[in-house]
């Protein structure tokens, strides 16, 4: 893979606070147009390394590219082709929503259109409300309208749906989806991992400050190879049987019972157990 | 384009200033309310020597150092106060991570602090012209020196501001990392008190600082000539308030390079 086909190329990236190794000798490559969603848990070095491909914190060691340019060099041509939406929100308070978008604009020289953006994270109804009368989920919509407002190539988003109810996310992720759609590349983290599988094309999972491993996410640690599990409901109670073959279980099943099999599922193992598994190897907390 | 971007961002700020109460009552109300507390206390206490004519009461002395108060408190404490909570809040952190210069937000902060010290001193200067017996100048000499003496003292209590805003760890310390030297500076420059009648020491301790300066140059705007006898020195000085007034907007601007942080120390 060239350069130009890559949106953000990492290798051997380090950094430490003090007596403290926050990333050790991560390596990361994003495909132009990709959604990678890093997954970690807490102090696993996740944003310290997406804020050091930010610009915002300078690394020790490794070599890292982001659109080409090295974040540690970031000048204001890179900032404009990047759109940042970090894990905290920095709150204007007493700002009017369409006052922050429209003045976010002007920073750049080809920006969306205000309304436009607001309609997109849909703030429409909100356009004239001042930004602290906004609910936690309808301010990180706001952060989001920001990150996007200046058509960004690549978008950094820390976290974007903590604290979101399940109905918002979903909306989130709609519109996570289209601007995909439109070519922007998108470096996620979450921990969430229906996220992941909802939005991602791959996945890198973090530990101790170290990429542990890079899939799909159906492909995550083997997962599509490991054994599913049919279960089904009998005389005797609830029956479970760990197979290779589920479709020929099945079939073995509907025979025996002629027809339908009571309370049939084959389920495989979900991105979370894989995940809490790979993270368990590292002996580190969930 | 820049220039533009700079008045839009003195703008927001303006904006956000006036709509946050809090701040509005600080930073341009309370100087209002100790002139009105002070002014009334001392009254019609004259502090010219017994058969000196024009007489000074200590009334108008106090609103000359009120005013150049106000001053400081647009300037340095409500950015000193207000950066930090900006700073905790992520503020300072998005603007970084847009490509908008760093010059421009400090214009912003600027421009937005140049707004309001100009509708403090208003607000000062009438509540003392109809209260307490002070003159606008009469002559375009003393306009002059109106004007150079609240635009270099707003300029180096700004450029403080913006440093000493690195001080404060957490927007919670803001006031209580700066209400103590704004008060510890308006008692030994000259603002509650009678300068001269301050122990020696003090006085060279405030002589160090911008406040002092700025009051005894406003003093040479709105109290008569002839009482400059009453001062330290002799004379109002006004080379000297130039000049320590300048080298304090070097330094400010020095420290303020020195001193500015865009994020907390947690983040590194």
């Amino acid at each position: 893979m060239t350069d130009e086909e890559l949106a953000i190329s990492v290798s051997g990236l380090r950094k430490s606070y003090a007596d403290n190794v926050a990333v050790a000798g991560v390596d990361l490559a994003v495909r132009r147009g990709e959604v990678f969603a890093l997954l970690g848990p807490n102090g696993a070095g996740k944003t310290t390394t997406v804020e050091i491909l930010e610009g915002f914190r300078q690394r020790d060691a490794g070599d890292v590219t982001v659109l080409g340019v090295d974040p540690a060099k970031a000048d204001q041509d890179w900032r404009r082709r990047v759109g940042i939406v970090l894990q905290g929100t920095g709150e204007f308070d007493e700002l009017k929503v369409g006052e922050v978008v429209r003045h976010f604009a002007r920073f750049y020289p080809n920006p969306a259109d205000p309304d436009e953006v607001i309609a997109r994270v849909g703030l429409t109804e909100k356009a004239g409300s001042r930004t602290h009368t906004l609910s936690g989920g309808q301010k990180r919509r706001l952060d989001v309208a920001l990150g996007i407002v200046n058509q960004p190539e690549l978008l950094f988003l820390d976290e974007p749906t903590t604290g979101f109810d399940p109905a918002a996310r979903r909306e989130f992720w709609e519109l996570i989806r289209q601007l995909s759609h439109t070519g922007t590349t998108i470096l996620l983290t979450t921990h969430y991992l229906d996220e992941a599988e909802a939005l991602a094309d791959r996945v890198g999972v973090i530990a101790h400050g170290a990429m542990i491993a890079v899939s799909t996410p159906a492909e995550l640690g083997g997962r599509h190879l490991a054994t599913a599990t049919v279960s089904w409901r009998d005389e005797n109670g609830t029956r479970t049987e760990e197979t290779d073959r589920p479709t020929e279980a099945v079939q073995r099943l509907a025979a025996s019972f002629g027809g339908e099999v009571p309370e049939l599922t084959v389920t495989r193992p979900t991105l979370e157990d894989v995940y809490l598994k790979m993270i368990g190897e590292t002996g580190e907390q969930p | 384009m820049s220039l533009n971007l700079a008045l839009a961002q003195g703008g927001i700020e303006f904006k956000q200033f006036v709509r946050t109460r809090e701040s509005l009552v600080f930073t341009l109300l309370f100087p209002v309310m100790l002139m009105f507390i002070f002014g009334s206390i001392f009254g019609n206490i004259i502090i010219t020597p017994p058969g000196e004519i024009p007489q000074v009461t200590l009334s108008q002395y106090f609103v000359t150092g009120m005013i150049a108060s106000g001053i400081m408190a647009t300037g340095f404490q409500n950015l000193a106060i207000t950066i930090p909570i900006e700073r905790d809040r992520g503020v300072l952190k998005r603007y970084r991570g847009t490509p908008m210069p760093k010059w421009v937000f400090f214009a912003g902060k600027i421009l937005c602090v140049a707004a309001l010290a100009l509708i403090s001193i208003v607000m000062l200067l009438a509540v003392a012209v109809a209260f307490y017996d002070i003159h606008l100048p009469d002559t375009g000499q003393k306009w002059f020196t109106f004007f150079w003496v609240s635009v270099l003292g707003l300029i180096s209590c700004t450029l403080c501001g913006i440093a000493f805003s690195g001080v404060a760890k957490t927007g919670r310390a803001g006031p209580a990392v700066v209400t103590p030297i704004a008060l510890i500076l308006q008692f030994t420059s000259g603002v509650f008190f009678e300068y001269k009648d301050l122990p020696h020491w003090m006085q060279q301790f405030a002589a160090l600082f911008p406040l002092k300066w700025m009051c005894q140059g406003l003093r040479s705007v709105f109290l008569p000539e002839s009482f400059a006898s009453q001062e330290v020195a002799g004379s109002y000085e006004l080379p000297r308030v130039a000049l320590v007034l300048a080298a304090w907007c070097v330094g400010g601007l020095i420290l303020c390079l020195l001193g500015f942080r865009w994020t907390t120390k947690r983040e590194g």
